[in-house]
């Protein structure tokens, strides 16, 4: 059922502009045209009982409890399939519609079970409703529900279960998952009475094609669907508008609560990111906010091999704060520094760099960007002058041909995902570049028209290949380049391309990708006439991940797919708050607004407004602090919300790094693989404890909104202050709102924005400011933002990583649906039922030269380490790359993985390390030796949970 | 600092900018690159290396740090 706070009005809002004036119940009403005369009825304060249709689907038309009167028109027509039109008269009640409504209503409560007082949707059932209303309280024709009796309860998917004896039959869960989610898993079989819903083919939803969205649970209008939680705790009673924690795509959610306990967390239908729609992760996967391994009280320990103490949030801070004092004063103050969380609100990440800044009085403040989206900051930025992506979700919409480069949206970015394949399955062309056949490249309705399958590492090489069709053929849009861009850059760039070395023909002995399928995808996408890139960290994770930021931006520039809607370059940011961490100032080099720490004027306003004097060259980024610690110049880190040891490549000189500090803070939920090496351990919030924003891949600032107090007592903007003032620069704010003015004041881009427009609008695409009051959802309208747009020559470069006869394969990282980054939070959730490992994907070819069946243990190596996991042979994958994900810290994958990094901003290779992979007969002694190496670099006395898990 | 890493991270760059067919441009571009985004230890490192004869570094990536 939808949210406890929604008001249904029966179809979707039109898409029209014009309006329609018409008569309802002798009132004079005007809606958009298009809209449907139930919703009219709805929208004028009216109610029409229903049951087949919901606001979030097509009308249907088929349970005919909707009936109306139209003056005019014969019989009773259903008011959710019937459009308004000028002048219409329609009549909602009378004792003839009455009597038809109650007779369909007596229908189905003659198949359904009566005892509505024991029912978990009591209160919030939409049949229970129509019946109450229309004064049917049982059935001449009553059978009890008989017909459906004898059907199991499905009770296999960990969120919700399904009673076929409450449904109705009305199939909105069926257009749910066609519709909302475009996953097909459930058809409605047999006929009459003896109809139900059948997950795939008669399977638990479990083990079906379902990814456990939750559409159709949400859809259902009864409780023949519904979620295992408030079954379990109880009926919600209040419901609080939030944003998802997880992922880029930054969806609106709702979270309804029971005094302080979430019992259900559903998407809002107002939602601009997500229009009503989330993923297993987002709708279901919150439990780890009140998971037992919860730290709940700080913890210091004076050496790493020392048990943790617990303290006082005081004691905490005041030994965090002398001990940087004490490092500063001996090794200088570019001795120390602070990591910002993508995880965390944009007031929380503003507040450590400024910590950092202007209370440490260094520019060593990096952020998890820096191993992610870093390359898209500094390829954007140079190329078309802003460091994120161009447009709004909704704009693949009007894309004709989208382009997905390196992104796997179904596993990463599951709405946006969604919405890609309606449009998709309107008919735009979709073209994949991805070393693995990803789920796009054929799910039901929907067939990749190329599907580029190159070797991890050749980016580089396709972009340019696809570049010299678009200008030897004739096909960029010169008049649009000429006029926009810098006509020297581009000249030089259209020279470069055209060279025979970057021809399709070739590149295609680099890439892999014939010659023909490169031409055949470039001519597509010069065609468009709406273009749109989508990217992921398969562009990025490289190291020429900038090189081929700025080959996808020349492209869209030579091809005019800039500025408008349905067109654009999107990066597809991993984590929830990935792109606010950069726009907060997080990096080295930049203030919030990305602008340089060597310009003066910026520094004076920053100056200004801190009191403080602020360093006017680029600190350290993540791997220069390990470098540098290793070297003994780097003493101290502050990390909120970041487990390098776990996410960072090659573990063990992440390790050797953090071994070398005196002092290392670690602030999170959990005792991450790196608080290991800490310190201080400073308990952290979850997005459920805390006020603030979260800015999504679509540049949207969507409100985080407090539902439970903080476990540890502090929300992690109010630690960051505490440690400011013990370092002797007080911070004063009383609420993250007063942080967003302050954000506001010194940052062009947000210069709009304020708590109280997120309240009025629901969110904000930054640009807000005085030219945009309202947000900017494309960029680059009329003019670039640096001006003119500037071309880069992307010469292709080999990665030094390459296949060996002693590494022969190639080993590429990325994520699944059901688990999210470091797993961290989803390993301490449900999910697990789908994935509780990491696996390694192989090719059979491969599998079968190496003796290895699907299923088998294998040993994976490469020139910075081992790991040991589970092969699955896959067909997904192409003869010598192999695939693993990265969510689950005992298979060690960044023991494999190498410091290769971009040139331009040192972003980890992770896509491409060179690996040699054999059958393990033996896991066990595999997993020891390991084991043995990692605990070689690891504490002794390492304490894995919080000693007071038994009393949380 | 290992200087290994930072001479190949600057070999990198300048990999980069070598497509730039005006050399002393394509320098400029090194050293400017490397005095925006490289922490001064850094910077100062590969100057020191470069003292002491450069050793791994590719022409382009001197001539930037020549520049520093
Ligand atoms: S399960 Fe719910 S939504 Fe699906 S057909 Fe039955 S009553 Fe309708
Ligand atoms: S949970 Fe989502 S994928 Fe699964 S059946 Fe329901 S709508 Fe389809
Ligand atoms: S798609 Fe991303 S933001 Fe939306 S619910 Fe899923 S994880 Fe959360
Ligand atoms: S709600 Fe209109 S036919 Fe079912």
């Amino acid at each position: 059922m939808y949210s406890i706070d929604h008001k249904d009005l029966g179809t979707p809002a039109p898409a029209s502009t014009g309006t329609v004036t018409l008569d309802i119940d002798g009132s004079t009403v005007t809606v958009p045209a298009g809209t449907s005369v139930m919703r009219a009825v709805a929208l004028a304060g009216g109610h029409i009982p229903k049951l087949c249709a919901t606001d979030s689907l097509k009308a249907f038309g088929s349970c005919r409890v909707c009936l109306v009167e139209i003056e005019g028109r014969k019989g009773f027509p259903a008011s959710c399939t019937t459009e308004v039109a000028a002048g219409m008269k329609v009549r909602t009640q009378s004792p003839r519609i009455q009597k038809l409504r109650r007779g369909v209503v007596e229908l189905y409560v003659s198949d359904h079970p009566l005892d509505c007082d024991t029912c978990p949707a009591n209160g919030h059932c939409e049949l229970q409703d129509a019946a109450a209303e229309l004064g049917v309280e049982g059935s001449r024709y009553a059978n009890g529900g008989a017909s459906q009796r004898g059907v199991k309860q499905d009770a296999s998917n960990p969120y919700f279960v399904f009673n076929p004896d409450l449904c109705i039959v009305c199939s909105r869960c069926v257009r749910a998952c066609d519709e909302t989610q475009g996953t097909l898993a459930l058809t409605i079989e047999g006929r009459g009475f003896s109809s139900r819903v059948s997950a795939s083919q008669h399977q638990p939803f479990l083990e079906s094609e379902c990814v456990s969205c939750g559409a159709c649970v949400e859809a259902c209008p009864t409780a023949a669907l519904t979620e295992k939680l408030p079954l379990m705790l109880g009926a919600p009673t209040k419901a609080v508008s939030t944003t998802c924690g997880y992922c880029g795509v930054g969806c609106s959610l709702k979270a309804e609560v029971k005094e302080e306990t979430v019992v259900r967390m559903v998407p809002n239908r107002a939602g601009t990111a997500n229009k009503g729609h989330a993923c297993v992760k987002g709708r279901f996967a919150f439990g780890y906010a009140t998971h037992a391994d919860r730290v709940r009280r700080p913890m210091i320990r004076k050496r790493i091999t020392d048990p943790w103490r617990e303290v006082s949030w005081e004691e905490a801070i005041s030994y965090t704060a002398s001990e940087f004092k004490r490092i500063q004063q001996k090794y200088g103050p570019n001795s120390v520094g602070g990591i910002t969380s993508s995880r965390c609100t944009n007031e929380e990440t503003f507040l450590v760099q400024k910590l950092v800044r202007a209370a440490l009085g260094t520019n060593n403040v990096d952020t998890c960007a820096r191993v992610c989206h870093s390359a898209t900051g500094y390829g954007l930025k140079h190329t078309l002058g802003e460091s994120a992506g161009t447009q709004a979700f909704t704009s693949v919409m009007k894309a004709d041909v989208v382009m997905l480069i390196g992104a796997n949206p179904t596993d990463g970015h599951p709405v946006f995902a969604s919405q890609l394949k309606r449009r998709l399955r309107q008919g735009a062309t979709l073209i994949v570049i991805d070393p693995r056949v990803i789920d796009l490249v054929r799910t039901p309705h929907i067939e990749a028209a190329a599907h580029l399958q190159l070797r991890p590492g050749t980016n580089v090489a396709v972009i340019n290949a696809l570049a010299h069709v678009v200008v030897t053929e004739g096909l960029a849009n010169d008049a649009y380049a000429e006029e926009r861009c810098e006509g020297d850059t581009y000249r030089k760039w259209k020279a470069f391309v055209s060279d025979a070395r970057n021809s399709p023909e070739a590149m295609e002995a680099i890439s892999g990708v014939p010659a023909a399928l490169v031409r055949k995808a470039a001519r597509m996408y010069a065609a468009g006439p709406n273009s749109a890139i989508y990217y992921g960290l398969g562009v990025t994770e490289h190291s020429q991940g900038t090189t081929m930021v700025m080959g996808i931006a020349n492209i869209a520039m030579a091809t005019g797919n800039l500025g408008r809607e349905g067109v654009g370059v999107s990066p597809l940011r991993g984590q929830n708050n990935v792109q606010g961490a950069c726009d907060m100032g997080s990096f080295p080099h930049e203030f919030s607004g990305y602008r340089h720490v060597s310009d003066a004027a910026t520094r004076s306003l920053f100056e200004g407004a801190w009191n403080a004097t602020l360093a006017s060259e680029p600190g350290l980024r993540i791997p220069n602090m390990f470098e540098a610690a290793l070297d003994g110049s780097f003493r101290a880190l502050y990390i909120q919300g970041e487990d390098f040891v776990h996410s960072d490549p090659n573990t063990n000189h992440v390790v050797a790094a953090l071994s070398a500090m005196e002092c290392v803070v670690v602030q999170d939920l959990f005792l991450i693989e790196t608080a290991r090496y800490a310190h201080v351990f400073l308990p952290g919030s979850s997005f459920l404890e805390k006020d603030g924003t979260f800015t999504n891949a679509e540049r949207r600032i969507s409100r985080v909104r407090k539902v439970m107090e903080p476990l540890a007592g502090l929300a992690d903007w109010e630690v960051t202050m505490q440690l400011a003032q013990a370092l002797g620069y007080p911070m004063h704010y009383s609420h993250p709102s007063e942080i967003m003015d302050e954000i506001a004041r010194l940052t062009p881009t947000f210069h709009g924005v304020t708590y109280e427009k997120l309240e009025r609008l629901g969110s904000i695409q930054w640009p807000c400011n005085d030219a945009a009051p309202d947000g900017t959802p494309t960029m680059h309208v009329g003019a670039f933002v640096r001006g003119k747009g500037k071309f880069y020559l992307t010469e292709y470069i080999a990665t030094s990583e390459r296949s060996t006869s002693r590494f022969p394969l190639l080993l590429t990282t990325g994520r699944v649906l059901y688990q999210y980054n470091v797993g961290t939070q989803t390993r301490r959730t449900a999910n697990l039922a789908w994935q509780e490992e990491d696996r390694l994907d192989i090719h059979p070819d491969d599998a079968e030269d190496r003796g290895i069946a699907d299923g088998d243990w294998v040993g994976v190596t490469s020139r910075t380490g081992d790991m040991v996991m589970r092969a699955v042979v896959s067909r997904r994958m192409t003869p010598g790359v192999v695939y693993t994900t990265f969510h689950f810290p005992e298979s060690g994958v960044n023991l494999v993985t190498t410091e290769n990094s971009d040139w331009a901003t040192n972003c980890p290779e992770y896509k491409v390390t060179a690996v040699e992979v054999v059958r393990v007969g033996q896991p066990e002694a595999w997993q020891a030796r390991i084991r043995a190496e990692r605990g070689a670099q690891r504490s002794p006395a390492l304490p894995t949970a919080c000693s007071h898990r038994d009393e949380c | 600092m290992n200087v290994e890493r930072l001479v190949a991270m600057v070999n990198d760059i300048a990999a980069f900018f070598a497509s730039e067919p005006d050399a002393d441009a394509a320098a400029e571009q090194v050293a400017y690159h490397l005095q925006k985004f490289w922490e001064p230890r850094m910077r100062s490192e590969i100057q020191r290396c470069l003292e002491q004869g450069g050793v791994g570094l590719s022409p382009l990536a001197r001539r930037g740090v020549e520049r520093l």
